[in-house]
């Protein structure tokens, strides 16, 4: 288990290898860009990337970038942590519905990571953290007119 | 035989022990564990012509290492509901003339690791790219993700997720084989270390090494075994998704709902007539989760039905009576133990017998609310 070989110290924390069908949402990823597929036949977004969608079975899909907005839908407050997380522990591993409807795994930053602070449907939006090669999406509170 | 015809389980044990084993690899518990279960058939090892287990170390190993060779072999390995999967698909093989007398074994030095698989979950497989990066370590981190939106929706509180492993300690404290037997409380399990918040630990299962196996062959031969029949009268399996963030909606489970259709339907047994239950326990919520996707109680009203004492020693619904994965042991792949169980009951030899226990019905989980099997098993046929 390996990650690609580059010029920079490899990061502790698990850094994604893209493949060719996830290459477009990591791609977007470093540019800023939240990406997620939709289907041309039913008009469904979906979330993991993949070739067909899963609603329907097509496979005319098209990419497209999300608003970046979400809601928290549900967390743990991890005590144990994983490889290269040890200076974050306790830390939320959240899932998020994303305002398109999908939902995905991530983690929250820009608050602190209670029960208190971390309130389900609170309002947040993307932001992405370089690690390694990859750049990964996070999640914040939303603010200001984010409604 | 045809697609109606009965099939029994004719033979079940575990490993001698269970618990911490460090002198025993993932391959000798398989092997002790099919060992005890032939012989609790009355059967010779050459009696076995079809082989079913979980990919490590896989059916070929198993055959091998016991001197089988299977006209028909099943390597599903689906998580630890694959078990029960097993019984599924070698009824299906009897019933077709596949194979006369299938042995399915289990066998796991979770805690040991001694000749143990790895996780094989690389940097480029799909949770590997959207789930490990955030940190996931394990079933701690990612099963225990959706109870926080099931305890906002249905009110669901701390204590009685607490009173989970509270109820299940009742029953192991009957069980002289189970790891935890001291009885314990809500303060107790709530003081309990945070292992991934809101999840005590005493709301997580053990980590142990064991194994067991079983004996699946067609009720004509019933007359056949030392042991009564262990009749198998509904089956069903489903799966929902392998990545805990990409269930359909965090407060059910759609695999355990689907799986207990298909089984109950078959069986054409309803709830009603359900007189033990086991539903795979790798975290506290689950046998919540379970209780409802099987209908024993309406949706978002398990947890005050098990903190009530329903499913207790002497309640109305005795559930993982074992002890469970939070108390008896859990080796990562639990569902053999839950089947074990249930064929314990079932012949009325289980540490902690119910009485009248003529129906058992057998909930596993995959994964984490990946993927399910379900048994229901009677003492008499159908």
């Amino acid at each position: 288990m390996s990650t690609p070989a580059g010029p920079k110290q490899k990061p502790a924390k698990a850094v994604p290898e893209p493949t060719p069908e996830t290459q477009p949402f990591w791609d977007g990823c470093a540019r800023g860009e939240l990406l997620l597929q939709r289907c041309r036949e039913c008009g469904k977004p979906y979330f993991y990337p993949r070739p067909v969608c899963p609603a329907c079975g097509s496979t005319d899909v098209e990419w497209f970038e999300a608003s970046g907005r979400a809601t928290l839908y549900s967390y743990v407050i991890n005590h144990r942590p994983a490889r290269g997380f040890e200076a974050d522990a306790p830390y939320a591993i959240a899932v998020v519905e994303l305002a398109e409807g999908p939902r995905m795994m991530t983690n929250i930053v820009g608050v602190p990571n209670t029960p208190e602070d971390l309130v389900l449907d609170m309002e947040l939006q993307v932001t992405f953290e370089q690690r390694g090669d990859v750049t990964i999406p996070l999640f914040g509170p939303a603010t200001g007119s984010g409604r | 035989m045809s697609a109606r015809d009965g099939i029994i389980i004719a033979g079940a044990a575990e490993t001698n022990a269970v618990g911490k084993l460090p002198d025993y690899s993932t391959l000798q518990l398989h092997l002790e564990g099919a060992v005890n279960a032939v012989a609790d058939a009355g059967l010779r090892m050459r009696d076995i012509d079809g082989i079913a287990t979980v990919n490590m170390p896989g059916p070929m190993q198993i055959a091998h290492a016991l001197g089988i060779t299977p006209a028909w072999m099943d390597g599903t390995a689906v998580g630890g509901t694959s078990f029960l999967l097993h019984v599924r698909h070698a009824a299906a093989a009897i019933r077709a003339g596949y194979a006369r007398t299938v042995l399915i074994t289990h066998g796991e030095s979770g805690r040991s690791r001694v000749g143990a698989s790895g996780w094989p979950r690389g940097n480029s497989s799909i949770p590997g790219q959207f789930e490990a990066p955030y940190g996931t370590a394990g079933p701690t981190t990612a099963f225990t993700i959706p109870v926080l939106r099931y305890m906002k929706e249905y009110g669901l509180t701390h204590e009685q997720l607490a009173y989970v492993a509270v109820a299940q300690r009742k029953w192991s404290a009957r069980n002289p084989r189970a790891m935890f037997r001291d009885l314990i409380t809500v303060e107790d399990v709530l003081a309990s270390r945070v292992v991934a918040w809101p999840f005590h630990l005493l709301e997580c299962c053990l980590v142990t090494d064991g194994g067991g196996a079983l004996i699946v062959t067609s009720a004509d031969r019933a007359a056949e075994f030392p042991q009564p029949p262990v009749h198998v009268l509904g089956t069903g399996e489903s799966m929902e998704t392998p990545m805990i963030s990409q269930m359909i909606d965090f407060t059910e489970s759609q695999a355990f709902r689907l799986a207990g259709r298909a089984a109950f339907a078959e069986a054409g047994i309803t709830t009603a007539d359900v007189r033990h239950l086991m539903i795979y326990d790798a975290f506290a919520h689950v046998p919540i989760y379970g209780l409802e996707a099987l209908g024993f109680v309406p949706k978002g009203e398990a947890g005050a039905f098990i903190s009530d004492g329903n499913t207790e020693p002497g309640g109305t619904l005795p559930l993982n009576t074992n002890g469970g994965g939070l108390s008896y042991t859990h080796t990562g792949m639990y569902g053999m133990f839950a089947i074990q169980e249930g064929v314990r009951q079932i012949r009325g030899e289980a540490a902690a017998q119910v009485p009248e226990a003529d129906i058992s019905v057998i909930l596993g989980n995959g994964g984490m609310f990946a993927s399910s099997g379900v048994l229901v098993l009677g003492r008499q046929p159908r």
